[in-house]
């Protein structure tokens, strides 16, 4: 939701319009509650529904943002180990494709199959830090190659040490990239820790894909939309969360838009 | 040159091949004498700045002998200021002391002193975005000088100031060049002549082809400028002998 007001006021006008014309279609045409419930419905079942897909809201969010802090350390780490030598770099950058190019839903079973059944929760944040951990790897990585040559000639000229170049340097160097990777990792984590709660189909997880399910498998539709907003207002919370972080990097660097 | 005292740092027939151009760089055979202020000039890709990073010990040579700054102190300022974006200038100043081991109380305190020396005692706390371009470059060259170098590389540093900010700048080089005791000697890589007999005692033109040196013009005068050296005749004869090796240096590539 960038830009100025007018542009800001024409996509809140856009819903409004869509909304409205879903609620007056589906009145008009009868269609049933069961197969496209109207917005007011889909609104009642978000007031009704809270006590349910609250707590489970806040359980995906939990573990998506375990996902994404474990993704953070791993993926920083790794960027870091990949940065310090072209051999280190060659042997993590493949594993990382792999890893990225491999659908989470496929890994899925395999990865609750080890954890275990009766530890969902782990293997849904395991699955989400799987999903998120390329790109955060992938930003950090460029951001710390990434540094101003003249820069790095300066700390050559001054006998710079490894770490002092890495700290003082590369690192700080590295952060408006980093962020970014942290941005596309955020909305990956959810996505993950969506699907791994599909896989993982029991009610163990409690979270809000499998409330979705659950809504779905007793026709609920009302309630499994209610649920999808929930989805859709998380991952708006998210980016604009780490969109805040991304624009204070970037004013401090000067890199304003 | 036989009474020349020893060259702060020197190159004696330096060669550098550069991965995908036919003809290399060099032979350079150049020497910076200690305190002199010293212009390089030549066209574009004529191997100024690798003559630079020679003299720095940043890059090395293929063939011939390269003496980078024997005392090891060895300051440089690029063509843009370079400053750290994440870090007030007062820390970009320091950072050349800290990263040779000073602690970091005293070296922020010899940053604060260049800084004070250039003119930018009161902006310490700035991050580098809030200054303008002529106080950026003003921050560089007191972390080049923070170090008190003997040997000061400046590679095209004011080219995109404007002329105002661009002479203020050649006098604070001045400046700080006459304080010192001893005087750091100076290499100045430029493209404008007059910029080039203006700040140095000697200015040495490269070939553009191979980066060889094709004359060496003593400039009148003496160093740091009174203020109207510009309108002195002497400073027009030898505005004009450069411009004229230069024009030579640059048809070469031409033929």
């Amino acid at each position: 939701m960038r830009g100025p007001w007018p542009e800001r006021l024409a996509g809140l006008v856009a819903i409004g319009l869509l909304l409205a014309a879903w609620e007056i279609g589906c009145r008009a045409l009868a269609v049933p509650a069961y197969l496209l419930p109207p917005p007011s419905a889909v609104a009642r079942a978000l007031v009704e529904a809270a006590p349910r897909l609250l707590p489970s809201a806040g359980q995906t969010f939990l573990q998506a943002m375990q996902a994404l802090a474990l993704a953070a350390v791993v993926g920083g780490a790794a960027a870091v180990a990949a940065s310090l030598h072209p051999a280190a770099r060659g042997a993590i950058r493949p594993l990382a494709v792999i890893l990225q190019v491999t659908p989470v839903v496929a890994i899925a079973p395999l990865v609750i199959l080890w954890v275990g059944l009766d530890r969902a929760q782990l293997s849904v944040v395991l699955l989400a830090t799987a999903v998120a951990v390329f790109p955060v790897f992938s930003g950090a990585l460029t951001g710390l190659t990434s540094a101003d040559p003249d820069l790095e000639r300066l700390f050559d000229l001054h006998g710079a040490s490894a770490v002092d170049r890495l700290v003082r340097l590369r690192l700080p160097s590295s952060l408006p990239f980093a962020v970014e990777g942290l941005r596309v990792g955020a909305g990956l984590a959810v996505v993950g820790a969506v699907v791994a709660e599909f896989v993982a189909g029991t009610g163990a997880t409690q979270g809000l894909a499998w409330r979705i399910l659950e809504a779905g498998n007793r026709l609920r539709t009302a309630e499994l939309m209610a649920g999808l907003v929930w989805l859709t207002l998380m991952g708006l919370g998210l980016n604009l969360g780490v969109g805040l972080v991304e624009a204070a990097v970037r004013r401090r660097f000067g890199l304003v838009r | 040159m036989a009474e020349t005292p020893a060259p702060v740092a020197a190159l004696d027939g330096a060669v550098v091949r550069f991965a995908g151009r036919a003809r290399p760089v060099g032979p350079l055979t150049l020497s910076v004498r200690p305190g002199e202020i010293l212009a390089l000039v030549g066209a574009s890709g004529a191997g100024k700045s690798t003559a630079l990073s020679l003299l720095a010990g940043l890059r090395d040579a293929e063939e011939g002998g390269v003496r980078p700054g024997p005392a090891g102190r060895v300051g440089m300022v690029f063509q843009s200021p370079t400053l750290a974006p994440w870090i007030d200038v007062l820390t970009n100043v320091a950072l050349p002391l800290e990263l040779a081991g000073t602690p970091r109380e005293a070296a922020r305190d010899r940053a604060r002193a260049a800084l004070t020396a250039v003119g930018l005692g009161d902006r310490t706390g700035a991050l580098p975005r809030q200054l303008s371009g002529g106080m950026a470059m003003r921050a560089a060259l007191a972390r080049a000088l923070v170090i008190d170098p003997d040997l000061l590389l400046l590679d095209e540093p004011f080219a995109a100031l404007d002329t105002v900010t661009r002479r203020r700048l050649i006098e604070a080089l001045h400046t700080q060049w006459a304080v010192r005791a001893p005087r750091p000697a100076v290499v100045f890589v430029t493209h404008d002549v007059e910029e080039a007999v203006y700040l140095a005692g000697r200015v040495v033109v490269l070939g553009s082809g191979d980066g060889q040196v094709r004359a060496e013009i003593a400039c009148p005068g003496l160093l740091p400028r009174r203020a109207d050296h510009r309108a002195d005749p002497a400073f027009r004869v030898a505005v004009d002998a450069v411009a004229e090796a230069l024009a030579v240096a640059m048809d070469e590539v031409a033929a």
